[in-house]
């Protein structure tokens, strides 16, 4: 397949400076990518939940928000925020 | 794209779809090797005079050529088949996450790495149709993507079952409600490839077509900002 891996090089070589989008992660190399979206959702606000708590930087959490806004729904995100606010939300945060 | 009187598969204008071809032409072969083989013993026993009749010969080589020989054969083609099928739907290094949700009836396309984009891509009708555009194919907001570039599609759907499929890219992802699911999208070239929701998903099934524009990475990215 010389073709994917030539796309793939040339992916690494333009890739810009700041330009970021989730890279291949290990835990998750299948199709689905559901439990990937919300996975990364839930590390996000249990990283600024724990970092709070110590008072420590909560810019280490940055990693995980640009994660889970590059792949989940902009509408299941909306409707977690919303849970979240009122307090229904399922997942431990 | 597609045309009329087209009897074989949409020209490949990426590595999934080459993959495709590759597999098709492969598996084809050994069709017209299986038939010409069958087709020689069918006239050599049609045609031959029989010279002896004795059911309890020994015929223990035969036996074991006949089942040989389907091995083999399912061997030849499971083989290649399951390297396509693993190299077309791994995301390696992606440029761009690109997500596209089926509802009923349009798509809608999200660009969130960074930026903030999002639009609904309807069908154009008929009677507004600008000259040369392909019928029932052509829509108002087409997703455009970088060209020679892995990109990653994440497909999903807001009510009922769709599938989000693109011929000439060989892509076919079935975008189900509360489900994500990935393929890369690479094209060798730049072009707008046309493509059709490919999962009954209700009266508008057929009006709700996939336009991708696969245009330069500096052409992507000023459309980009102009989006936003
Ligand atoms: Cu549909």
């Amino acid at each position: 397949m010389q073709s994917v891996s030539a796309a793939t090089q040339d992916s690494s070589k333009k890739r810009r400076v700041g330009h970021f989008t989730a890279p291949f992660d290990a835990r998750f190399p299948f199709t689905n990518q559901t439990r990937n979206c919300y996975q990364n959702y839930l590390d996000y606000y249990r990283c600024l939940k724990i970092m709070k708590e110590k008072g420590k930087d909560v810019q280490k959490c940055e990693w995980y928000h640009k994660v889970f806004k590059s792949l989940c729904p902009t509408s299941w995100i909306n409707q977690w925020d919303e849970q979240r606010k009122q307090g229904i939300f399922p997942g431990k945060i | 794209m597609p045309y009329a009187t087209q009897l074989s598969l949409q020209e490949a204008t990426g590595p999934a779809m080459e993959e495709v071809v590759f597999l098709h032409d492969h598996v084809l072969l050994l069709t017209f090797l299986m038939s010409l083989v069958i087709l020689l013993f069918a006239t050599t026993a049609i045609t031959a005079t029989v010279t002896h009749n004795d059911p309890t010969e020994e015929v223990e080589q035969l036996e074991a050529a006949w089942t040989a020989a389907p091995i083999m054969i399912l061997i030849l083609t499971a083989l290649p088949s399951v390297r396509s099928l693993y190299l077309m739907e791994e995301v390696f290094d992606p440029y761009v996450t690109i997500k596209a949700t089926g509802h009923q009836w349009y798509w809608n396309y999200e660009y969130t790495d960074g930026t903030n984009v999002s639009f609904d891509s309807y069908m154009i009708q008929t009677q507004d149709l600008p000259n040369s555009a392909p019928r029932l194919l052509e829509v108002d907001h087409r997703m455009v993507m970088p060209a020679n570039l892995q990109t990653r599609i994440v497909v999903t759907a807001e009510d009922v079952l769709h599938s989000w499929a693109i011929p000439s890219l060989g892509i076919k992802v079935d975008a189900v409600p509360g489900r994500l699911n990935q393929l890369p999208l690479a094209t060798s070239r730049t072009g707008v490839f046309f493509g059709q929701c490919s999962e009954i998903c209700g009266a508008n099934h057929s009006f709700m077509p996939i336009v991708v524009e696969a245009v330069p990475l500096n052409y992507f990215e000023q459309w980009l900002t102009t989006e936003q």
